[in-house]
């Protein structure tokens, strides 16, 4: 059934008015951008969102977590979409939490996850693009261990992080699934170059140059030349978790548009009055609807290991994606002059929109995706 | 949880033994439909034995009460029905406007002797229904209906004129918006059911663009209407009108998909060219993502949790899909489906569906008309 359960309805209950207050934009993003902070997000916000059992939220019950499934993180992204709260939820909870799932280093880090003390971010980027098979980053035994060298990109939370996953090489070449490995990283690694970059969003993600980094035989995650395993598992997550983003992105920029609709007056009448801007608002409401519907069915089939899950992950992803770009730019539009103002927040939706897109891959990536998984 | 999958077994293991096999291939065009009435002439005696089994059990209306020839089912029950019939590919065994339109107006609205009378008949394909909304006047603007239905005591007396009603001339009944008072435009309308047949009713098909004529002019000349065949009350026509459109409009949301399970980029064969592979992807996306929003809005219909103008959403988006789906299909056959009447072409199959899916976005309320619909009662626009 695509309606959700009484415990989501509960949730959603829940952490709405949470994230609208404590997430506000004026109380988190603005906030941290205005003065500088070097981390982008709040540590206390990420301690309430332990409190309220929310970065525990996919790790099972047996390990100190809520056991619950990608749905529920949706529902959670969607309110954190919504209101634009910096937090490194995506990263951590989500991806991170699904990459190590089953593994040894799950022991050691969920716990500081559920406590809301540990963050993780994870290393996938090389190029400009998201394509995690194109890994080059190489990894070679050393050791007990390995040694790895290369450069990654759009680390998000890179700086902040105690753990970066990193997905490398130790077998075959870029393109191929076999052969590469993801190591979890400590962020005082010996040869680990960590550089901040503030994005158009006001979020944090690093470049990392990573010269001979040793690491532990134990720092493997899943199996040596085996990492596409864990490393699936966090890039589906978080694809479907950024298409929930997304979509609450698209719902906050449609929800201050339409509201925008509703009280402006040009030409002596209120300017959603004009059929021009009426069918434009209408058809964005249903492209919202449409994806929103898309990111629950990924999430549904990812909670049930479907077969089917990635490549609904993929149509989530590029429908989320199209669906808040035209969010934002009619956004943008409709409110004239004021939406070009940094007072007025619907800019920030625009840019957190332009960064989200781009996060896991951007929807002509995810639409070859679609092509390829369909057989043509 | 458990008697949900008894009832998929049970329901699985007995379209296995009474869906011929004839009835588990897809349908090549409309025409294959089992549209049923006293006038439809069925291609096969498979096809008779499909519609004979599933009516036997309510099928054809699995959720319609079980007293008015439904098979009594709950929403959850219907799903996995539904579920089972696509994973075994049964086609649908009846298709008709008394199913998707008249059906959930008269559950809703008909009196208890109305619907012992006229639901059955609907369940068992027995009578074929055509819908008499649109005249010359009164197209987007449907309130603005002069058919007019005169009080005569014991009958209505009808004068006027539909257009594009579907399928008239194969139909052997109508249910008919008529001008009931001339005091109030949307509260002198009432709804009437009659019989093709009657005295004073004529039908003319209108040649399409596409070459077809699925559509009618219809005419009443002094046609007399029994007055226990008025739907509601008199003057309140039209919310039984728009509640049927509701229904309509789901239905023909649905045929954005135009059933298919495949991606289009798959059914095409692959698509050579970078650029309307790209377009293709593309459409596959959106198309992919409609069927996931479509199996929503039937959950959330279903929960009572979807927003009474929701289908023109629905509508808007599934026939814009569906228009865009056979653009493609233009441009990746290129000339060879420019053919008409060729035999290689089936008679120019292909253009012709072309051409006949550029309606969807104008029969059963424009989409112009559906995003009104949207912003007014959903987005709660001024002035909308």
């Amino acid at each position: 059934m695509m309606t959700l359960t009484d415990d989501q309805r509960m949730l959603q209950e829940s952490v709405r008015p949470f994230m609208a207050e404590e997430g506000a934009i004026k109380k988190q993003l603005r906030h941290w951008r205005d003065i500088n902070c070097k981390d982008g997000f709040g540590h206390g916000l990420w301690k309430q969102f332990a409190e309220l059992g929310l970065t525990g939220i996919l790790i099972p019950e047996g390990q100190g977590g809520a056991g619950l499934g990608q749905v529920e993180a949706g529902i959670v992204l969607e309110e954190i979409g919504r209101n634009l709260t910096p937090s490194p939820f995506l990263t951590t909870a989500v991806a991170a939490v699904r990459a190590l799932e089953g593994s040894a280093q799950a022991d050691r880090w969920y716990p500081g996850i559920v406590s809301g003390d540990v963050v993780f971010a994870l290393a996938i980027d090389e190029g400009r693009s998201h394509n995690p098979l194109a890994t080059s980053c190489l990894a070679q035994r050393s050791g007990n261990g390995f040694s790895l060298s290369g450069a990654k990109q759009f680390v998000v939370h890179g700086a902040s992080a105690d753990v970066i996953l990193v997905a490398a090489r130790t077998a075959g070449l870029a393109g191929e699934i076999e052969g590469l490995t993801l190591f979890a990283v400590e962020r005082d690694a010996r040869g680990l170059g960590i550089e901040n970059v503030a994005l158009a969003d006001s979020s944090k993600a690093a470049r990392l140059a990573l010269d001979n980094v040793e690491v532990d035989a134990d720092a493997v995650i899943g199996e040596v030349d085996g990492g596409w395993a864990p490393l699936a598992r966090a890039v589906n997550a978080g694809r479907a978790g950024a298409s929930s983003e997304l979509i609450g992105v698209a719902t906050g920029a449609s929800e201050l548009t339409f509201d925008y609709l509703r009280q402006r007056k040009q030409f002596g009448r209120l300017i959603g009055e004009f059929q021009a801007l009426q069918h434009r608002a209408a058809h964005l409401y249903g492209e919202i609807e449409i994806a929103r519907a898309a990111a629950l069915k990924s999430a549904q089939l990812l909670d049930a290991n479907d077969p089917r899950a990635e490549l609904m992950t993929s149509v989530a992803k590029a429908k989320a994606s199209r669906t808040a770009a035209l969010a934002v730019q009619e956004g943008v539009q409709m409110h004239g002059g004021i939406g070009m103002t940094d007072e007025h927040d619907i800019g920030f939706y625009m840019k957190r929109e332009a960064v989200l897109s781009e996060l896991f891959g951007g929807p002509r990536f995810h639409a070859t995706l679609v092509a390829e998984l369909s057989g043509y | 949880m458990a008697e949900i999958d008894d009832f998929r077994a049970e329901t699985r293991s007995w379209l296995e033994a009474n869906c011929p096999p004839e009835m588990r291939t897809p349908m090549r065009s409309e025409k294959d439909a089992c549209w049923g009435g006293r006038k439809f002439e069925f291609q096969s005696d498979a096809q008779k034995q499909w519609l004979d089994a599933m009516a036997s059990r309510g099928w054809t209306v699995p959720d319609w009460p079980r007293e008015y020839g439904g098979g009594g089912l709950s929403a959850a029950e219907s799903k996995v029905l539904k579920e089972e019939m696509a994973t075994l590919s049964c086609r649908p065994p009846l298709t008709s406007f008394g199913i998707s339109m008249l059906g959930p107006a008269l559950l809703q609205y008909g009196t208890e002797e109305q619907k012992g009378r006229f639901l059955p008949e609907i369940a068992r394909g027995e009578i074929r229904w055509c819908q008499g909304y649109s005249e010359p006047g009164a197209g987007s603007d449907l309130a603005g209906l002069q058919t007019k239905a005169e009080d005569k005591g014991d009958h209505y007396l009808v004068n006027g004129q539909k257009v594009w009603t579907s399928y008239a001339d194969q139909a052997d009944w109508i249910f008919c918006l008529v001008r009931t008072s001339t005091e109030s435009k949307h509260g002198g309308i009432s709804f009437l059911l009659f019989d093709m047949e009657s005295p004073g009713v004529s039908t003319k098909p209108i040649l399409l663009i596409s070459g077809y004529s699925p559509f009618c002019e219809t005419f009443f000349d002094d046609v007399q209407v029994p007055k226990d065949q008025l739907v509601g009350e008199v003057n309140k026509g039209w919310d039984v009108a728009k509640y049927l459109l509701g229904h309509e409009r789901e239905m023909i949301s649905g045929m954005g998909l135009g059933g298919e399970k495949q991606a289009l980029g798959k059914a095409l064969g692959g698509v050579d060219d970078p650029f309307l592979r790209a377009e293709v992807a593309a459409f596959d996306v959106d198309a992919i993502a409609f069927a996931a929003m479509s199996e929503r809005f039937i959950d959330q219909l279903k929960a009572g949790e979807a927003h009474p103008a929701m289908p023109s959403m629905m509508k808007y988006a599934g026939t814009e899909l569906n228009k865009r789906r056979h653009e493609l299909i233009i441009a990746a056959g290129g000339s060879d489906t420019l053919e008409w009447d060729s035999d290689r072409s089936k008679g120019g199959k292909v253009a012709r569906d072309w051409l006949r899916s550029k309606a969807n976005s104008i029969e059963g309320g424009t989409s112009e008309i559906q995003l009104g619909i949207v912003a007014k009662h959903i987005l709660r626009l001024p002035g909308a």
